[in-house]
């Protein structure tokens, strides 16, 4: 028997999501996945100061805030063919590690948590039992039998209450749930920590660029000037404050995060679907000394298809045949209704044609998202943390292979277990250590520079727009927590013409194309298995683990896209 | 002893009596209040059950949800668990579809009249409200129910205060503040993309220890928090009395921390607690860290306060007269000139002490300054 499920919102992400999803029996045998909201910012871009350009689209999304803003400059350089100085490529690096490491717990403990995590069960445990089983997988201070019991107790005072606030009505007690009530209990308790925490690892941001969320940018180079003897601006108190910070966020991943993410992978070991696609996508980024030396970069870029490990393809973002977007789904409008468009070229305009609100059901042989659909050279692509590491695995990343082969050993599973939900999350959480330990390494290279001499944060070469040529075209990509990004700039006259921004989500939540191949999220939905049909936890799961950002992936609007109003 | 209240958590927790106490005077002075008012924070924390509130997100970035998350004084998970009931937050409950829906509202059905709204994001007009839907809803269909039973309402970040970037000419998809939505309930506006996380949590809490909204500007703003400008308490405010200005990006007065306002900084017209409070538990804020202020609290700041990098045509309150350009020539080193423009700057700053306006007529003053260049969408 089959019956259509939907959900909506899809919460504990960003933005606005609806997930339909055909069960069939105990597992779902089709999925459709719509983006519900659209801003247009792309559009409002236009004809502005390309230099002013990254405050605006920064604000595509709040959640990895600084990466946005980052594609924004690099496109904008990238036109002009403008350098930076080393130390503004080392403030780049640190404020897009320190990114990682905050979004990736954040999305592990805040927003995937409570997939893996019950938290009423944790109610029965044993504290003692929980502190035993605390120790014995980390250092971390916090683990005494009377810690966990004060946790219990402001988890059991909530339920008393009878006021759950963000716990309420959740899917608790589902069978899907596999922790025994002492790992749940250390779960809830790492909940708490780490939401005080992620607030600590943001003043890394608040140091270079002022404030967090949305801190400041700079094309040519960075705001904020290094001058070790005045006490207004980054001077060694200032850079202290860094490195205690990064300190800080080493202990918390090393002891915290890995060690919960491999106590709770152990006990959902058998729960390997949810693989999808199985191709991987990473532009690569993070850059020793420049963004167009990719051989410097720390996350290397490139193409793996069909799970394939022993080749990887090779990826231009400027070549029009590689990268595509389509919208035989999606609520905009092309000349050519089935044809693909490079950014360069691409266009936007809304036609919503679904159904009129309140609405309860999509229909998937017609448009049914914001949200367009990329293709390079024809192929859907995950991107992500799963992403890079599948590239860089196959690449022979040294550091990073040693990272998978060796937890893969520790929860006895092959490398295949990668590719599934479960592996989805197990990379979030390696890459967030691999990040952090690669942050001290930028912190140094800061110093070093300096101590050397060098304290020069901006590039005054090319900042006014007289020194610009009348045309230009440039393109700014990075890796974002969530996995590829660019943004293409066409700069006339001094002047934005054209910008297109293809992102993470797009990529991973896009609709299906003209030839009907799903996009990542609807792919890896296939299989998943359903309980319960009216408490799918498991598709939930699923989603979670791509951390889904949807005011991101639907934003679009396009150099030639028409006025709407 | 109210059991469920902050004093009863408090007390489990094992801070003592002295402890909660000054938490109550540290409240009261992160909110501007004398020590009157500590007796009634006291009182309201021991014997209040949590109020519950929903929080909304609509067309928006989630910037403010994600500066929520980071407030230090009170501490987030202090807040949402011990001083409030945060029952709807799509980022963070831990229901989804029909479950979440269903706890939004049976918090509306019981506490009718009760509870705090919460909005961050802003409502979209275009094409019947379809660039953005919540469980099949439009975004405004779902903010007019919400706001119905709401005690009171909060506009949480310039999105839902003033549209924010979509709301950007051309403004494609029609993005309004909602205020122009909720008709018949008051809203307080906390503009900023994203406020400071304390702003919110200050107004928060203000709301239910005295069980009332903070006093409010003309503009609808928390006076506590919006009646300043960036530029009156800034860590450069001596270097502009004094004339030295930054000239371009990373030059000797960038090394020196000196005034941004040549290269474009939008302080003297931004009415924001950034300065003062400052970010992320009192690290920086943008002026600090050597970017200009934007004005991201200001009304269409998007239109308003671009070219980012183009300095203010004139300093609105009179603070200093005549050409910007003609200022700071001491840091071209004519300093003959130098000393007479300083002059002139510290005469007309003191004139500027004296007059003294009341924060009503600054801001409506500053509303004409910011908003001389483009339509107010707002009116
Ligand atoms: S007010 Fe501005 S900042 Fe906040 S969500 Fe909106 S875009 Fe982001
Ligand atoms: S103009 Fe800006 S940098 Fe200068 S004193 Fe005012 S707020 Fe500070």
């Amino acid at each position: 028997m089959t019956t259509r499920i939907v959900v909506d919102p899809v919460t504990r992400i960003e933005g606005h999501l609806r997930i339909e999803a055909i069960v069939d029996g105990t597992k779902i045998s089709d999925a459709v996945s719509s983006g519900t909201t659209f801003r247009g910012i792309e559009k409002i871009v236009e004809n502005r100061d390309p230099r002013d350009v990254w405050a605006f689209v920064q604000r595509i999304c709040g959640v990895c805030t600084h990466i946005h803003a980052i594609a924004s400059v690099r496109a904008v350089e990238d036109a002009l063919d403008y350098p930076i100085p080393k130390n503004a490529n080392y403030i780049r690096n640190i404020m897009t590690l320190t990114q990682f490491t905050q979004d990736h717990v954040i999305h592990f403990y805040h927003l995937h948590g409570f997939d893996w995590i019950d938290v009423l069960s944790a109610l029965k445990a044993d504290p003692k039992a929980t502190s035993s089983l605390a120790m014995s997988i980390s250092s971390w201070p916090n683990s005494s039998e009377g810690y966990f019991r004060d946790v219990q107790n402001k988890v059991k005072n909530i339920v008393q209450s009878g006021q759950l606030g963000i716990f309420a009505n959740a899917y608790w007690g589902h069978p899907a749930y596999r922790l025994p009530p002492e790992a749940n209990l250390m779960g809830v308790a790492h909940y708490l920590e780490a939401l005080s925490w992620q607030k600590e690892i943001a003043k890394v941001h608040t140091v270079f660029g002022g404030k967090n969320p949305h801190p400041n940018y700079l094309v040519g180079g960075h705001a904020s000037s290094i001058n070790l003897d005045d006490v207004h601006v980054l001077n060694m108190e200032r850079l202290n404050l860094v490195k205690t910070k990064i300190d800080e966020a080493q202990t918390f991943v090393n002891q915290v995060l890995i060690p919960d993410i491999l106590a709770i992978a152990s006990f959902y070991k058998k729960d390997l679907w949810g693989g999808g696609i199985g191709n991987f996508l990473a532009y690569g980024g993070v850059p020793l000394v420049d963004i167009h030396e990719p051989d410097s970069y720390l996350f290397p870029r490139g193409i793996v298809l069909n799970r394939d490990l022993s080749k990887v393809y090779d990826l231009d973002l400027k070549d029009p045949s590689h990268i595509q977007e389509f919208v035989s789904h999606s609520w905009y409008q092309y000349e050519d209704k089935d044809a693909g468009l490079h950014p360069w070229q691409g266009r936007t305009d809304p036609a919503y044609d679904g159904p009129k609100p309140p609405y309860h059901n999509l229909d998937e042989s017609k448009k049914y998202s914001w949200i367009k659909t990329p293709r390079w050279q024809g192929h859907a692509m995950e991107v992500g943390p799963l992403a890079r590491f599948v590239v860089a695995y196959a690449k022979g990343n040294k550091e990073i292979k040693e990272m998978v082969d060796s937890s893969l050993q520790k929860l006895d599973l092959p490398l295949n277990a990668l590719f599934s939900t479960l592996g989805r999350t197990l990379a979030r959480a390696l890459e967030a250590k691999f990040c952090v330990d690669q942050l001290a390494g930028f912190y140094a290279d800061l110093i070093a520079n300096i101590k050397a001499g060098d304290t020069q944060t901006f590039n005054p070469e090319k900042w006014e727009p007289s020194r610009w040529p009348a045309e230009a075209q440039g393109v700014g990509w990075a890796e974002a927590p969530r996995g590829a990004l660019a943004h293409w700039i066409k700069i006339r006259g001094g002047k934005v013409e054209g910008y297109q921004a293809v992102v993470p989500t797009t990529w991973n939540a896009s609709p299906r194309d003209a030839t009907g191949q799903k996009g990542p999220y609807e792919a890896s939905l296939l299989d998943t298995p359903v309980a319960a049909t009216d408490q799918p936890l498991e598709l939930l799961r699923t989603i979670h683990s791509f951390d889904p950002c949807i005011a991101c992936a639907a934003h679009l609007i396009t150099p030639q896209g028409k006025l709407l109003c | 002893m109210k059991k469920g209240s902050y004093y009863d958590w408090a007390r489990q927790k094992g801070i003592s009596r002295r402890d909660f106490l000054r938490f109550c005077a540290m409240t009261a002075a992160m909110l501007g209040l004398d020590a009157t008012a500590v007796p009634r924070i006291v009182e309201a924390l021991e014997n209040k059950s949590r109020p519950p509130v929903i929080y909304l997100n609509l067309q928006e970035c989630t910037c403010c949800g994600e500066s929520f998350i980071r407030s230090a004084h009170p501490l987030f998970s202090d807040l949402i668990f011990n001083m409030i009931s945060l029952d709807y937050m799509e980022t963070l409950q831990a229901a989804a579809g029909t479950q979440a829906e269903s706890v939004r509202l049976k918090t509306m059905q019981e506490h009718y009249g009760e509870y705090i709204l919460v909005v961050e994001g802003s409502a979209t007009l275009a094409e019947g409200g379809i660039y953005c839907t919540i469980g099949g809803m439009t975004a405004n269909e779902l903010l007019k129910e919400c706001a119905d039973g709401a005690a009171a309402v909060i506009a949480y970040g310039s999105c839902a205060t003033n549209a924010c970037v979509q709301g950007a000419h051309p403004n494609p998809t029609q993005a309004v503040p909602i205020r122009r939505i909720v008709k018949n309930k008051p809203v307080i506006d906390v503009p900023g993309c994203p406020p400071i996380a304390e702003v919110i949590t200050g107004t928060i809490v203000h709301y239910l220890t005295f069980g009332k909204i903070p006093e409010l500007t003309s503009l609808g703003r928390p006076k506590a928090f919006y009646s300043k400008r960036v530029h009156d308490g800034c860590t450069r405010r001596a270097f502009f009395d004094a004339g030295q200005f930054v000239e371009r990006f990373d030059d000797e007065g960038a090394r020196k921390g000196w005034c941004l306002y040549k290269v474009g900084c939008k302080g003297p017209v931004a009415y924001n607690a950034c300065a003062v409070t400052e970010w992320n538990d009192g690290v920086s804020f943008p002026v600090k860290s050597g970017h200009p202020c934007m004005a991201c609290s200001e009304n269409n700041w998007y239109d308003s306060s671009t070219p980012f990098y183009a300095h203010l045509a004139e300093i609105p309150n009179e603070a200093i007269g005549g050409n910007p350009d003609h200022i700071g020539l001491a840091a071209l080193g004519v300093a003959g000139l130098g000393v007479v423009a300083h002059g002139g700057i510290t005469a007309a700053a003191g004139g500027r002490g004296k007059k003294n306006h009341p924060a009503g007529s600054t801001d409506a003053k500053q509303r004409r300054q910011v908003t001389k260049k483009t339509n107010d969408k707002e009116d």
